[in-house]
């Protein structure tokens, strides 16, 4: 069995299997937007959580959270499920083939066996689509591979019900009713200002606030942790912000698309405007991995570049600040 | 980020004939994807935790030698796992599985509970019965 699914890669896996799927249903829907109406630009450091070896710092929002919130503002419907144990996920799977339904599923990376090897860590909050089924495989559209792909029944098991945090206990989702009258104008609007809020939020671990606490951390990490720790983490700083599926510098670009789509949506132009300068405060994040990964690379060990790096970091939070307030302000 | 600076360099997703996609500007500012190779500075961040686990591997195989750590410790590390997503794998909880750390308690186990960690391993009993280092 094979639904009549069309494949479009995306930048990010979570944003693209939510607007796959909507294209599926008939709503013609980017990437950007998916990603700007979800709210998906989010910023939290949690010092306190080890994600290997070292401290967990996000770009993204909880997983699920930028389809929830798409769904909730156009008033669309989502039916998402968990299961208990495999028997009863693959029977819900196969039911959704057989009526012709692409399903959405949360999986873990460590067992995607089309993925090169060095990508696969434990990690839980990755997003790709099954269309169909042939023999014992099933076909896989992965959102951030260029083209379909297919995985075994028993690799999918896997990766459905991989474990550690946030595990997906076999999670899958798909939309079952998208009104006629969306009402764009209203959502786009209510998520920019979600997007101004949570970034300068009052809380010391999250947006701006949080940036700057990554910053003043950095400066410590060398004393506290000794060098080598000290750029591991560092390693991880990056890792997050640019790799697939997450991303800092990266999300940055697609939210500055969304800007310009909704500068269009919205007929206001100070929203493009705007996203040219978010379009250069990512190349910022982009400039910080470059100095980032000269430090690590080099194993330097005097303490002023960590200095150096830290000031890089406040910068960019300064510049986001400024560029929030004016968002907010502008709708 | 200009189309023209959309990164291609070499990286292990050549491994799998992939590329990324990406937003990058024209020469108006406006937004369009491109498809990136791969980028060096993530490229040395990623390699960096793969030497990490390398590392950590090798220590925890000489720890296996020298008889102060048990079997699966090494295995645990071979898997990129922590205790908390081995304890998630095996269904032990983590408290067990710091024991089972212990050579002594090791030796102790019962080939039911062996088989819970071999199967998170993906390994035989055998394996992670007879693994000396």
């Amino acid at each position: 069995m094979k639904t009549d699914f069309k494949h479009y890669q995306s930048a990010h896996c979570e944003n693209g299997v939510a607007s796959n799927l909507l294209k599926h249903n008939g709503l013609n829907i980017s990437e950007p937007m998916i990603f700007g109406i979800g709210s998906g630009l989010f910023f939290v450091y949690l010092p306190f959580i080890k994600v290997n070896h070292a401290p967990a710092f996000s770009y993204r929002p909880l997983p699920g959270a930028i389809f929830g919130k798409v769904a909730k503002r156009l008033g669309i419907k989502i039916k998402r499920q968990k299961f208990s144990g495999s028997q009863s996920a693959v029977a819900a799977l196969d039911n959704n083939l057989k009526s012709n339904i692409p399903s959405g599923l949360q999986v873990g990376v460590y067992n995607l066996t089309y993925f090169p090897d060095d990508y696969r860590f434990h990690f839980n909050a990755h997003n790709l689509v099954v269309y169909g089924k042939e023999g014992n495989d099933y076909l896989i559209s992965d959102p951030v591979m260029e083209t379909v792909t297919t995985l075994s029944a028993q690799d999918l098991d896997r990766v459905r019900f991989a474990k550690g945090a946030f595990a997906p206990k076999g999670q899958m989702y798909y939309p079952i009713h998208i009104p006629k009258d969306l009402d764009f104008k209203k959502a786009i609007t209510t998520a920019i200002k979600t997007t101004c809020r949570d970034m300068l939020a009052p809380v010391p671990i999250i947006g701006i606030r949080g940036i700057r606490l990554v910053a003043k951390q950095i400066k410590k990490w060398p004393l506290k942790h000794g060098v080598k720790k000290a750029n591991h983490y560092l390693a991880q700083i990056v890792r997050m912000q640019e790799e697939i599926g997450t991303g800092g510098g990266g999300f940055r670009f697609i939210y500055a698309a969304f800007l310009q789509e909704a500068s269009v949506v919205l007929d206001n132009p100070k929203l493009k405007e705007l996203s040219f300068e978010m379009t250069q405060i990512g190349d910022m994040w982009r400039d910080f991995a470059v100095e980032a990964a000269r430090v690590y690379k080099k194993r330097s060990s005097q303490p002023d570049v960590y200095n150096l790096l830290a000031d890089q970091l406040n910068t960019i939070a300064d510049k986001e600040e400024v560029f929030f307030k004016k968002l907010r302000k502008s709708i | 980020m200009k189309e023209s600076e959309v990164p291609q360099d070499k990286s292990n997703l050549e491994t799998v004939n992939m590329r990324e996609l990406c937003y990058a500007t024209d020469e108006n500012g406006n937004y369009k994807t491109a498809l990136s190779a791969g980028w060096e500075p993530k490229t040395i961040a990623l390699n960096n935790a793969i030497e990490d686990i390398k590392e950590r591997t090798e220590a925890a195989r000489q720890q296996v030698v020298k008889g102060e750590v048990s079997p699966i410790v090494y295995f645990m590390e071979l898997n990129k796992m922590d205790t908390g997503i081995l304890a998630g794998y095996a269904g032990i909880w983590q408290w067990r599985v710091k024991r089972h750390f212990k050579p002594h308690v090791f030796k102790k186990l019962s080939d039911r509970m062996l088989n819970k960690y071999a199967d998170a391993f993906s390994i035989t009993l055998q394996e992670l019965k007879n693994f000396k280092g």
